[in-house]
């Protein structure tokens, strides 16, 4: 029996917005190589909603299925839709994850929210001045 | 799609010669070797059989083979029966840092029963230095433990000069042999060594069997009390069926070695020089020199092993990884962390281990469709994206 899901693998053998948003509006990275993965999502906001994400991702297959299906999830929600992705939800997204690799692959939502939060400082910063 | 499995590390497939030599014992010649009928007669007579042929294959004599029932099994008994039968001259014993786990999780387990372990460093290559050994001997050391030959890296052990210092301070060596007998020649007298492991599939016989080589007169302690089977240091039915095809698969590799050798050297050279030559920034991890005939293994830098895998599987080919992320435990593998390399590195960890079924053929399909994956991991990986921006973060 495979360790993944079909949806695990469907995400896996193509990931949706891979890549790197030229000037992006915020920024999110997490993990570290040392516990196997690290994802970076950039993200696009126009009218308070993600118009645009994407991520690169380091890591395992569950890893990429998680920044592929994240992303998927996040697109054009409110920023505070998007806040309530979490790393339950993708896993169930994805018709479940290996209980080991729940933890450690599943950084998408953190990581997600890590890019708003930087948004939302630029945004502070830039109203300061 | 084009099948290629290169995964012999993990397990081999059986040669149709060893299914057939297993097959009527999996039928009407069914009896138990311990009985005293025609039945138990056939069977003691076909296990008997098998102990020469695995007893030749090593070049030791009848008496010092204990069949058991793993390779894993092979090691607990050695590890632990030899220490434990020896405890009153002391309590002390050495093992590498790159042993598989039944070596060094059984050395783990005696510290819990009291005894003390000093586990002896390796090379960026996983060589240990026979002086390395030779330091920490002390007076209560009452056994080493050293593998012949590295399964994940293909690095072969200076066996024999070890055996000489251990031989001349009088203590028992044991060496892990399971990834090179039926592969390379082994011979226990030429290594000098006390007792050795061996498993049927590592080698086209089946799984679920193996062989421990105790040299006459070294005394061990079972593991399994029960009846007097083997000799009284291993009790249980014998599984006949699998001992008959150990047996056989080692009549048919003290053969065929010279050839094995020369075969899986070829195949193993071929993918050695010719990956790196296509792709960048790859790492070939283990002894250039002294390594298993069948051993390939690489350290592919900014991606990691798991989705390297796995996108081979999707291509059809089949492959190991000493990743975190390919563990249950999801730990990077203690060998190559040991070797040196950072834990960022060893995540690209890429294990090839060929067999005698693999063919040139193999070898040009792996060369034409593992570019295109490394670079399509690549290009999603945060660490490429900055190594190719800023230079930073190559080895």
């Amino acid at each position: 029996m495979p360790i993944y899901s079909e949806k695990v693998m469907e995400h896996f053998m193509n990931p949706r917005n891979v890549g790197e948003i030229e000037n992006p509006d915020g920024t999110g990275e997490v993990g570290n190589p040392v516990c196997g993965d690290m994802m970076t999502f950039y993200i696009k906001v126009k009218d308070n909603r993600l118009e645009d994400v994407k991520f690169k991702t380091f890591g395992c297959g569950a890893a990429i299925a998680v920044s592929s299906m994240v992303s998927e999830m996040a697109k054009g929600k409110t920023l505070d839709e998007a806040r309530k992705i979490t790393p339950k939800l993708v896993a169930d997204e994805l018709e479940g994850l290996p209980k080991n690799k729940f933890h450690c692959s599943n950084l998408g939502a953190q990581a997600l929210n890590k890019a708003i939060d930087n948004y939302l400082k630029k945004q502070a910063k830039r109203g300061k001045k | 799609m084009r099948k290629v499995y290169l995964d012999h590390a993990a397990t081999t497939p059986l040669l149709p010669e060893v299914r057939e030599a297993m097959l009527p014992y999996l039928d009407e010649l069914f009896g138990n070797p311990s009985c005293l009928h025609d039945w138990g007669d056939s069977a003691r007579e076909a296990m008997e059989a098998a102990r020469e042929q695995v007893a030749q294959l090593i070049g030791a004599s009848t008496d010092e083979i204990i069949f058991t029932g793993s390779g894993t099994e092979s090691n607990n008994f050695a590890v632990k029966g030899l220490a434990l039968a020896q405890q009153n001259k002391g309590k002390h014993i050495i093992v590498s840092a790159i042993e598989h786990f039944s070596v060094l999780h059984s050395a783990k387990t005696l510290e819990k029963w009291g005894f003390e372990l000093t586990e002896i460093p390796v090379d960026q290559y996983g060589t240990v230095d026979p002086d390395e050994v030779r330091k920490r001997i002390r007076k209560d050391t009452v056994l080493v433990s050293i593998m012949h030959a590295n399964g994940e890296v293909g690095t072969i052990e200076p066996i024999a000069e070890i055996a000489r210092i251990t031989r001349e301070h009088n203590i028992h060596f044991h060496t892990d042999a399971i990834a090179s007998v039926g592969t390379i020649s082994v011979d226990v007298k030429e290594l000098g060594i006390d007792a050795l492991s061996l498993a049927g599939n590592q080698f086209y016989g089946p799984k679920g069997v193996g062989a421990l080589y105790i040299r006459k007169g070294v005394r061990i302690m079972p593991l399994l009390d029960g009846g007097v089977q083997e000799g009284g240091r291993r009790a249980g039915t014998e599984n006949i069926p699998a001992i008959v095809g150990l047996g056989k698969a080692a009549d048919l590799a003290k053969k065929d070695v010279a050839s094995r050798v020369k075969h899986l050297g070829h195949l193993r050279d071929r993918l050695l020089t010719e990956l790196p030559a296509q792709i960048d920034h790859i790492v070939v991890t283990g002894h250039p020199k002294n390594r298993l005939p069948g051993n390939a293994s690489f350290c592919v830098e900014f991606i990691e092993g798991e989705a390297m895998l796995m996108l081979l599987n999707s291509q059809g080919v089949a492959v190991t990884s000493g990743s975190a992320c390919t563990s249950r435990a999801l730990k990077a593998s203690h060998v190559l962390i040991a070797m040196g390399l950072s834990h960022e590195l060893a995540q690209g960890s890429v294990l090839f281990t060929f067999g005698i079924d693999n063919a040139e053929g193999d070898i040009d399909y792996v060369l034409e469709v593992m570019p295109p994956i490394v670079e399509r991991l690549r290009q999603m990986s945060p660490l490429y994206a900055k190594f190719t921006k800023t230079g930073k973060g190559g080895r």
